[in-house]
């Protein structure tokens, strides 16, 4: 039987307001069963090590880790460019790009560049 | 800013001397290890930790303790932490496929697991960092951002090391560009290639 991935959308209203603990909780279940991660936004720096932490601690005979990736546009050289996005950064806060987070066993690797993401499947 | 200057002046004469902790962060097989090493058998005529073609080989933070490094007529002491290699994954069965028994591969990931969780926590030990990179590989990875999103959120002082520079496909403009709010300096740990002008950076770093 042919399986399919599955990828979930996670909203910014869904995750924006919860801890941070509660975040990575949300992201490592949803990955866990085996599930590709769409995350509206970005973590926060300390978000990330936390995650990385976490997912060390959880490391089993089934579960091997993540693959993660965020993408928040290119860095620009134009001023009128640099200063709309960091209006953009200003006004969206951890809203602003897209992270995507998959099972290691899943999601080989991803492969990224400034604004764009490639994502290589194990299967 | 004169009397800064007559001030630690002072200080270097009479007080006690400031001793650096300077980590060695980065993802896994980039050459923190051997980097620690060369600067450590610079300076101390010995080596700080085993190097290996395995990963994970540093699955414990190693800390060579009062290395005096001298670059013309500046001096001062380190603490040369090095730390385990970042990773968001680690599978035992690349262990095996470096010729290590299934009982070993196991272990090793264990212990790993333990190591990547110590070097986060270690974070919080450091005065400045040097996040050592493999210059043959792509520096645009999330490992990479996190490790030197989480110094700057520390304000902690970082200096980029493009490890590797000896090898042909190493690639050291991908890296500035990839971070070019800091400083990076190309340097091959094995070889010794332009370790002169990485002391040189290293105490900009700290002064």
């Amino acid at each position: 039987m042919k399986k399919g991935l599955t990828l979930q959308f996670v909203p910014y209203n869904e995750i924006g307001k919860l801890d941070s603990n509660s975040k990575i909780k949300k992201i490592l279940k949803v990955v866990k069963d085996n599930k590709i991660v769409l995350l509206e936004g970005k973590l926060k720096s300390e978000e990330e090590a936390m995650l990385i932490q976490r997912t060390m601690e959880q490391i089993d005979r089934n579960f091997k880790g993540i693959e993660i990736a965020t993408i928040e546009g290119k860095d620009e050289k134009d001023f009128i460019a640099v200063l709309k996005k960091n209006l953009a950064r200003a006004l969206l806060g951890d809203k602003f790009g897209l992270t995507i987070i998959g099972p290691a066993s899943i999601v080989k690797e991803i492969k990224k560049d400034p604004n764009k993401i490639e994502l290589f499947t194990n299967k | 800013m004169a009397l800064k200057r007559f001030f630690n002046l002072l200080l270097s004469l009479f007080g006690k001397r400031k001793t650096i902790k300077l980590g060695f962060y980065g993802p896994v097989n980039a050459g923190k290890t051997s980097l620690a090493n060369r600067i450590s058998k610079d300076f101390t005529g010995e080596e700080l930790g085993v190097v290996s073609k395995i990963p994970h080989e540093t699955r414990e933070i190693q800390i060579k303790e009062k290395v005096k490094i001298k670059k013309g007529n500046k001096q001062m002491d380190f603490n040369l932490i090095d730390t385990p290699g970042i990773a968001t994954k680690i599978d035992y069965t690349d262990f095996i496929r470096h010729g290590l028994s299934q009982k070993e591969s196991k272990e090793r990931a264990k212990e790993a697991t333990q190591g990547v969780i110590e070097a986060i926590k270690w974070l919080e030990n450091v005065d400045c960092v040097l996040v050592v990179l493999d210059a043959a590989e792509n520096p645009y990875n999330q490992v990479n951002i996190t490790i030197i999103g989480n110094l700057a959120a520390r304000k902690i002082p970082v200096l980029i090391v493009a490890n590797k520079m000896d090898l042909k496909k190493s690639k050291i403009r991908s890296i500035e560009s990839t971070f070019p709010q800091y400083n990076v300096v190309p340097v091959s740990a094995l070889t010794g290639k332009n370790m002169e002008l990485f002391y040189d950076e290293l105490f900009r770093l700290v002064k």
